[in-house]
């Protein structure tokens, strides 16, 4: 799926990185821990996060994040734009919410990072 | 550019600076690309080496954090000088956290950063002294042969 794609599923406005539109999205991942993003996304992903600060977009170039949407409207400051601009990190923001982007997203097929272990240890 | 001999360069980590946080992992990333090292193995230098420097900014006064790079490994060292672990066994549980509600707003503080670096790294040593300080310091083996079957994601 390409990221343009994901932006007219999730209604998304386009804060920079206007011209990365054609890139592939592999994965999705959820969370505002960047913590978790760290330890369980994979690289060529998509983030959706409700954290607007510079650690979100640090977090997206250590982790190989391929692009950030905020969700519930949440507008990042120029400080934020301007290092995802050095970066190379498209980001968008959507007026749903993270468990809605999630689910549109989901519904899809776009696969998630973050693999539910335990449930697929319980099946085999 | 390739890699005859040993590489190394320190950086330094100013604690309770959120702004800067995340500039070191970032340089010790763009060096690892420039010499060309495998990109899952910069992918897994570069989170540990993160959550190391997460952890001086929300915790300790400053530090430096010194990559070294040899045909054989990868090794880094966060020496800080800080409160110090009282209990590493207990900061190395996944959750355990003393973090404070400014840290959790940056989104970490959760509990990850020790388990994120064992996670990514194939030796880790953790020296601490309550008051004086923490010395982080950990490995990623460069040559097939010598890593310890594969890492759990």
């Amino acid at each position: 799926m390409t990221l343009n794609e994901i932006s007219k599923l999730l209604s998304c406005e386009v804060f920079c990185g206007e011209d990365q539109l054609n890139m592939d999205i592999e994965f999705g991942c959820a969370s505002d821990l960047m913590s978790d993003v760290l330890a369980f996304s994979r690289s060529g992903a998509i983030l959706l996060t409700g954290l607007v600060n510079t650690q979100t977009i640090h977090t997206a170039f250590i982790a190989e994040i391929n692009a950030v949407v905020f969700v519930r409207r949440k507008k990042p400051d120029k400080d934020i734009v301007a290092l995802a601009r050095e970066k190379h990190i498209p980001l968008l923001g959507t007026p749903y919410s993270l468990y809605e982007a999630s689910g549109i997203l989901y519904k899809t097929g776009l696969i998630s990072t973050m693999e539910c272990i335990s449930v697929k240890n319980e099946n085999g | 550019m390739r890699m005859d001999k040993s590489y190394s360069q320190s950086f330094e980590i100013t604690g309770n600076n959120f702004f800067d946080a995340g500039k070191a992992a970032t340089e010790v990333k763009m060096i690892l690309k420039q010499i060309g090292i495998n990109s899952d193995i910069i992918r897994r230098v570069a989170i540990a080496s993160y959550e190391a420097e997460m952890n001086v900014v929300m915790y300790a006064k400053r530090a430096s954090m010194t990559i070294e790079i040899s045909q054989e490994k990868i090794k880094i060292v966060v020496d800080d000088e800080g409160p110090g672990i009282q209990n590493i066994e207990l900061a190395m549980k996944e959750g355990y956290s003393t973090a404070t509600t400014e840290m959790r707003e940056m989104g970490f503080g959760a509990g990850m950063g020790l388990p994120n670096i064992k996670r990514n790294a194939d030796h880790l040593k953790i020296e601490s002294e309550v008051g004086k300080g923490t010395k982080v310091e950990f490995v990623i083996e460069l040559k097939e042969s010598a890593r310890g079957g594969s890492k759990e994601r």
